[in-house]
């Protein structure tokens, strides 16, 4: 069984996965980073990541977040965040990463964030 | 109530998954709650990474040896890997405005952030052990 699924579907402009199971060294982390990588490939650089079924996350898959958010900027995108447990919430705040990301509970008001 | 549990692991990332489960069947054979739970599985995962990627380098002649260690009051996890060594006053602080962004180097932050003592040596023999506490 893989760690981490990742399921796709568009809203209008705005590429939303959804994640479930784990971000973690390894196998979690790499398959968010092909997932990213793919996207940008086909153009889709407005990307909404929904964490609501991601049980657990390290320092890694912390990592890939912020290296996800990097190659979307890069690609004058955008990434945020939506639906963060209380634990990845925790981990943001720890790493002083709350205030690099837009999170949102609401995947409309997420959606209707994207310029 | 004193026990000790000892696992020799080799430097694959599987040994991440395979520590941290025998962390928590040894941490709730020793009583602990939830909370203690998530600290410890997330302090064994950081730190056994740590050896494998970090410090053995994945090198397959080179293992990582870890401890827990439960008495009253306290849980131990120490953690040892015979790569290069490193000084932990070198690492980078990962929530300084500089390093925000870099995709590697928040490890021994969760460490430090989930137990309550972690403490570095370099041990004679090479490598570097790490011996981190939680209090109960």
């Amino acid at each position: 069984m893989a760690e981490l699924n990742i399921s796709e579907r568009q809203a209008g402009d705005v590429t939303i996965l959804d994640l479930d199971g784990k971000i973690t060294i390894g196998e979690g982390s790499v398959a968010l980073r092909n997932a990213i990588r793919r996207l940008l490939g086909e153009g889709k650089n407005k990307i909404l990541l929904n964490l609501g079924s991601v049980g657990y996350i390290d320092s890694s898959g912390i990592g890939e977040l912020v290296s996800s958010f990097t190659a979307v900027n890069k690609e004058s995108g955008q990434l945020k965040l939506l639906n963060l447990t209380q634990k990845i919430q925790d981990l943001l705040a720890i790493t002083k990463l709350l205030t690099v990301f837009d999170t949102f509970d609401d995947e409309g008001d997420a959606l209707g964030s994207f310029n | 109530m004193l026990t000790e549990k000892k696992l020799n692991l080799p430097s694959v990332i599987e040994s991440v998954e395979k520590a941290a489960s025998e962390a928590e069947k040894f941490a709730r054979a020793s009583g602990l709650g939830e909370a203690e739970l998530f600290a410890i599985d997330m302090a064994v995962r950081e730190s056994v990474a740590n050896a494998v990627k970090h410090g053995n380098k994945f090198a397959a002649d080179k293992k990582v040896d870890i401890t827990f260690f439960s008495t009253d009051g306290v849980f131990e996890i120490t953690v040892r890997d015979y790569g290069e060594g490193f000084l932990v006053e070198d690492v980078p602080d990962p929530t300084d405005p500089e390093n925000l962004l870099k995709a590697s180097g928040r490890g021994i932050l969760f460490m430090n952030n989930f137990m309550d003592e972690v403490a570095w040596e370099n041990p004679a023999g090479g490598g570097m052990i790490v011996k981190m506490v939680k209090k109960l």
